[in-house]
């Protein structure tokens, strides 16, 4: 069964949260991984692959580098 | 046709280690290019790194690093009869580098050659050496890492001129009773050759940082306690992890995956920066210099760099 975008945000506030330290209730749809949460790009490769593990799906990093914001990575998760 | 027979085990009589004099620190490198000290703390982990002048050839570094191993072996250089150097660097590829490093150390006529596995590479020329002495083809091995990557950098390319460093590492390997090198585990993925790369006699260095990262990330912990496993060493007995050392934050992550526990973790790339097949003998020799490790406890270096290539073993420290 699919996950809902809330299910996946929670999840990814979490992976966010132990990989960077930053409050998971900071980590809402519209923010920037780069200019809002101040997250570098081996983080991103971090939460990446913390997410293929939590939610089974692969990012690839030619496709990492095109998701900006919180909500991009729950769309290509759902998607 | 006859076999010979080697000795029972082969072990590391002694580690030595060789920087260049002049220290790049990352202000230095934000004076000429667009980077700046958190920057390069936070992604990489180096505070500082020594680069050889055009004076200071890669084979001029190798022999001062191979001196120093062979000086603390005890040994003379006539009783040495091979000498591997592991490099990818060198200004020119011929001749290759162990010929003329054993001349310029009045080394013999031994067997000389060089391996190129990049960043792993002095794990397989480890490996190598070992086998060499227990399979009776070598009595006593000079094995030496050594590279200047300032020669193959871009100097304008902040992605990479700030990680890679000029440095050499050795170590003499020699005959045991019992076993001082473990068995090693070496493989590599050549599907991802592109992503550390120097493409043509004319181009410089270039390496896809996410891609090498989520690899070293993801990859190589079981290695790493796979050559655990075949020397039958549990992680949380080992006295030092020694890693290449690439990034810090790729250190962390394999040593906090690996579970050992009470091991001392090299981070020498904080001011020797990543130096490819010399990092792992220079971080080891300065840990036995500075007395972090003792003599008789178990290390595990593991070298993982382009090809991709990987090789790690467990070594009883000198």
């Amino acid at each position: 069964m699919a996950l809902t975008e809330q299910e996946i945000l929670a999840g990814l506030g979490k992976i966010i949260n132990e990989i960077t330290g930053i409050p998971a209730s900071e980590v809402t749809p519209e923010k920037s991984f780069v200019d809002d949460l101040d997250i570098d790009s081996l983080s991103m490769v971090e939460i990446a692959v913390a997410a293929q593990d939590e939610f089974g799906v692969e990012i690839p990093d030619d496709q990492l580098k095109h998701l900006k914001t919180v909500k991009d990575v729950v769309n290509f998760i759902q998607n | 046709m006859r076999i010979m027979r080697g000795a029972p085990g082969a072990k590391v009589l002694a580690f030595g280690g060789y920087q260049p004099a002049g220290v790049v620190t990352n202000d230095d490198l934000a004076k000429t290019i667009d980077t700046n000290d958190e920057w390069i703390q936070s992604r990489v982990g180096i505070k500082e790194r020594r680069v050889a002048g055009p004076e200071e050839t890669d084979i001029d570094i190798a022999v001062q690093a191979g001196g120093k191993a062979l000086a603390a072996s005890g040994l003379s250089a006539s009783e040495i009869d091979l000498v591997i150097v592991a490099t990818c660097t060198l200004e020119a590829q011929i001749p290759n580098a162990a010929a003329r490093v054993a001349h310029r150390l009045g080394i013999q006529a031994p067997g000389a050659f060089d391996v190129n596995a990049a960043c792993a590479g002095f794990c397989y020329a480890l490996a190598a050496a070992g086998d060499a002495v227990r399979a009776g083809s070598a009595t006593n091995v000079l094995v030496v890492g050594t590279e200047k990557l300032s020669q193959w950098v871009d100097w304008t390319d902040r992605a990479t001129c700030v990680i890679f460093a000029d440095g050499a590492g050795a170590a003499v390997v020699g005959p045991s009773e019992t076993p001082g090198i473990g068995p090693v585990v070496w493989g590599s993925a050549g599907d991802k050759s592109d992503a550390i790369i120097v493409k043509d006699r004319d181009s410089f260095l270039h390496q896809e940082g996410q891609t090498v990262f989520r690899w070293a990330t993801t990859a190589l912990h079981p290695v790493a306690r796979e050559a655990c496993e075949r020397a039958g060493v549990d992680p949380a007995e080992l006295a030092a992890f020694v890693p290449h050392q690439a990034n810090l934050r790729i250190i962390e992550a394999i040593a906090r995956k690996l579970g050992a526990d009470k091991a001392v973790i090299a981070k020498d790339i904080v001011l020797a920066g990543n130096t490819s097949a010399a990092s792992i003998p220079l971080a080891l020799s300065r840990m036995i210099e500075r007395g972090e490790v003792e003599s008789g406890g178990l290390a595990l270096l593991l070298g993982f760099g382009a090809g991709l290539t990987y090789a790690g073993q467990v070594v009883e420290i000198p």
